[in-house]
């Protein structure tokens, strides 16, 4: 039934986005295909952070394999397409079950400075093996519009359909895993890894397959950036786009996927319209920081009008105030707070993210999440 | 970082009465009839749109961000004098901070939907490589890539890419011949970056100097992790080399640091470095700014640093450097006037050259004809090279030597080509006077 709807969802958003991408001019068709491709990057990390518990603030290091994957299969084996990103999620899956069995042990601040170390790391083999991975300036490699499509079809109208295909069928594959015993055995995690142990889950289990499926999620999201770019080079995935992809997670609504393809329009449309506008206004000579502080700007207003995030305060504005979607965010942002905290300190920050979203919604929100916990841990129980 | 070769405001008012007189006679040698025409995506009846990546903020972006103002300085300035063929010259240029993922998404916007008529020195050679592609693909004409790469030399694959500067490989040659005939028997030793940049150099330096006399050859990696601590123990190896003279094909951090090293250490080789390390405002700055130190420390550490230049020397009584000076202290006079405003204000020439040889309606085939069938020398001290077949810009540079903050000439300009046999001549031809209007 959630099946059902999921996909029908997904359907109509493929039809109206196919209407869309025929009308759009190449750069918009361009700026559509990194749109669907980062949206798949930010709602593999939304699983990971909003629903499992578990933070990285490495997930560009994923991407990176991703691409340079696709490159490489292109460059060498020339694959179809289909599969060359199928095999590029399937690789960074591989990359994360390394990276989560190391974070399977760690929490916290620890995991974040590991995450961190594979972001800063992983880019510089790409310098190290110069003849495999092509250095400084990276691998170019070229992808053709199928036959069918006749030879007049737009490059850039297909990479936007490849992209937004794979985005709505990540989107229901998330959607679907999320409803799941599997999402509902994450959340217990998150909620609390002890009542989630003591109930018979195997946490550290758990922990990998998150770190799995949001790695290959930010592969084929690596993927895909690469196959409409053309190219992949290491500059494509610095740190600035690990810490991107938190802040996009963020802005969009922690453990949303509706938020995530918020968070992916942000991402890549936000910045070029704002050097566009400083640039029509003057202002650009001379100050090339203008844009830089725009988004700095925006990150803070959409913070402080919406700290549930912006799929959060949409909710809030059409007044489909759900107390499981409103509350999620608050919720786990507090956890996240407490976490991080010596446990004194814990009253006064519960009680200030309370304030600001709501202490009704929240605490509906923690009765809700336990009844979810209750649930998975019942099903583990009837194994 | 400390620039203190400012120039004064005052010549200014004195220079407007003249321009207003140059304006008067300015493009009179283009004059032709017929209506000015949209003839090429770009191209309007009132203006031409260019489009270019530039490091505008980020790790190049010290000294490299005033290039693409000095250029749009010179573009201001045929506009105000009469245009091309009537035509205003308008120049996007956006900041792709040295990063390939970047310029590859700004070059699509400026291509598909600001639909520039041509792209023009677009910088980098890292990132240029990601886009060469791409504009090729589209039949958009790239021009004046702001990179001494051979690699833009590829007219099967790329014939809409031009280079401009001389190349690295021919300035390997130009530095390693004066090397060869005036430190013979001396101990050598290079220190270069690990990439097409340093390679192309060390290439074209082992065509003339004698493989006995190099004792050393340390590559750096432009993105350690920690620049100086590598520099540092590079530096240390040069020493224990015994190495006389250091030769450097580096960017301006790691010449700065480079010097450094040798400061603390003891070791004082002669430096000779490749015309990309060796501005001497910007390296002065960058060793003040590194050494946090201020006043003349930085200058007197590259007093006697050998060299080579394509462009006339900056504080020589040159007619190009004469009109320059004009039009940075009209258009762009916050910021000084240096080796990048030099390269931005000649490149911005050289474009205009093509422009007013592509015809009054051009399309984009016409802009690369143009090219292909040669430039004539105008701000470069050598020849070009260009043809259908052959898309090296500057043929040659001169020797020179630090002396200030100014380049001294060593010699006459020599030419040679990129061929390991090819020799290095002495170019006879006299570079032509700067046009007295200013504009080609």
């Amino acid at each position: 039934m959630t099946l059902a709807k999921h996909l029908g969802i997904a359907i109509l958003a493929g039809l109206v986005l196919l209407a869309l991408s025929s009308k759009l001019d190449s750069f918009r068709q361009y700026q559509l295909a990194q749109v669907a491709a980062t949206v798949i990057a930010v709602a593999g990390l939304t699983v990971l952070i909003g629903i499992s518990g578990q933070i990285s603030i490495g997930h560009g290091a994923f991407m990176f394999v991703g691409g340079y994957s696709t490159a490489l299969l292109v460059m060498h084996l020339n694959w179809p397409l289909a599969l060359v990103i199928v095999a590029s999620g399937v690789v960074a899956g591989v990359a994360g079950a390394i990276m989560g069995v190391a974070a399977a042990r760690l929490r916290g601040p620890y995991l974040a400075g590991a995450t961190l170390m594979l972001a800063v790391a992983l880019p510089a083999v790409a310098f190290q093996w110069q003849g495999v991975f092509g250095g400084d300036q990276g691998l170019n490699f070229t992808v053709s519009t199928p036959g069918f499509l006749g030879a007049n079809f737009q490059l850039t109208e297909w990479q936007a359909w490849v992209c937004c295909v794979c985005a709505l069928i990540a989107l229901v594959l998330l959607a679907n895993l999320l409803r799941s015993r599997v999402g509902r055995n994450w959340r217990a995690l998150r909620d609390n890894d002890t009542a989630a142990a003591l109930a018979g889950l195997n946490v550290a289990r758990l922990r990998v397959s998150a770190f799995i499926v949001s790695a290959a999620c930010a592969g084929v999201a690596g993927s895909l950036l690469a196959v409409t770019m053309l190219n992949v080079t290491p500059g494509a995935f610095t740190l600035a786009l690990s810490i991107q992809l938190l802040t996009a997670v963020v802005l969009g609504g922690l453990g949303s996927l509706a938020g995530a393809i918020w968070g992916g329009i942000i991402l890549v449309l936000v910045p070029p319209f704002l050097t566009n506008f400083a640039a029509s206004h003057g202002v650009s000579a001379g100050s090339a920081s203008v844009p830089i502080v725009g988004y700095g700007l925006v990150l803070i207003v959409v913070m402080l009008v919406f700290p549930t995030g912006i799929q959060g305060g949409v909710r809030r504005l059409l007044g489909l105030a759900r107390p499981t979607a409103t509350g999620q965010a608050s919720a786990i942002g507090r956890r996240w707070q407490l976490a991080w905290k010596p446990a004194g300190s814990n009253s006064a920050v519960g009680n200030a993210a309370d304030n600001s979203a709501g202490s009704a919604a929240a605490g509906t929100q923690i009765a809700a999440s336990e009844a979810a916990t209750k649930d998975g841990v019942a099903e583990e129980g009837t194994r | 970082m400390n620039r203190s070769h400012r120039l004064g405001l005052a010549p200014i008012a004195g220079l407007a009465a003249v321009s207003l007189v140059l304006a008067a006679c300015g493009s009179s040698n283009h004059a032709s009839s017929g209506a000015l025409q949209a003839s090429a995506p770009g191209v309007t009846a009132k203006t031409i749109t260019i489009g270019s990546t530039q490091p505008l903020t980020g790790i190049a972006a010290p000294g490299y961000d005033e290039i693409a103002p000095a250029s749009n300085a010179y573009f201001q300035y045929v506009n105000a004098h009469g245009g091309v063929y009537g035509r205003k010259i308008v120049y996007k240029y956006l900041n792709d901070q040295y990063n390939s993922s970047m310029t590859t998404t700004d070059v699509r916007q400026l291509i598909l939907q600001d639909h520039v008529f041509a792209l023009f020195n677009g910088l980098g050679t890292p990132t240029h490589l990601a886009v060469a592609p791409f504009i090729n693909a589209e039949k958009v004409p790239d021009l004046f890539v702001a990179s001494g790469c051979a690699c833009w030399n590829a007219t099967s694959s790329w014939p809409e890419t031009f280079g401009w500067q001389t190349n690295y490989i021919r300035e390997g040659k130009i530095l390693g011949s004066y090397i060869a005939a005036n430190f013979k028997g001396k101990k050598i030793a290079y220190f270069y970056q690990d990439d097409e940049f340093g390679l192309d150099g060390v290439k074209g330096l082992s065509d003339e100097i004698p493989a006995s006399q190099v004792v050393a050859k340390e590559p750096y990696n432009v993105a350690a992790a920690n620049p100086a601590a590598e520099v540092g123990t590079l530096t240390a190896a040069l020493k224990a080399s015994g190495a006389q003279v250091v030769v450097a094909f580096a960017v301006p951090d790691f010449m700065a640091l480079l010097r450094l090293s040798e400061l603390s250490l003891g070791y004082n080789p002669t430096i000779v470095s490749s015309s990309v390390g060796s501005d001497p405002q910007t390296i002065a700055g960058l060793l003040n700014a590194f050494a946090k130190k201020s006043g003349s420390f930085g200058t007197s550490l590259i007093q006697g640093l050998i060299t080579d230049s394509y462009l006339p020397s900056l504080g020589s009584s040159n007619s190009w450097i004469q009109l320059f000076t004009k039009i940075h202290n009209q258009y762009i006079p916050k910021v000084p006037l240096d080796g990048n405003v030099l390269y931005g204000l000649s490149v911005g020439y050289t474009f205009v050259q093509a422009l007013f040889k592509a015809g009054r309606n051009p399309t984009r085939q016409d802009l690369v004809n143009a090219v292909n069938s040669g430039l004539p020398q105008g701000v470069s001290v050598a020849p070009y090279a260009y043809t259908s077949t052959d898309h090296d810009g500057m043929t040659g540079a001169y020797m020179a030597v630090i002396k200030q903050l100014a380049l001294t000439p060593l010699g006459p300009v020599q030419v040679t080509d990129n061929t390991a046999t090819g020799a290095v001549t002495t170019d006879s031809t006299a570079q032509p006077p700067a046009p007295t209007s200013g504009i080609p």
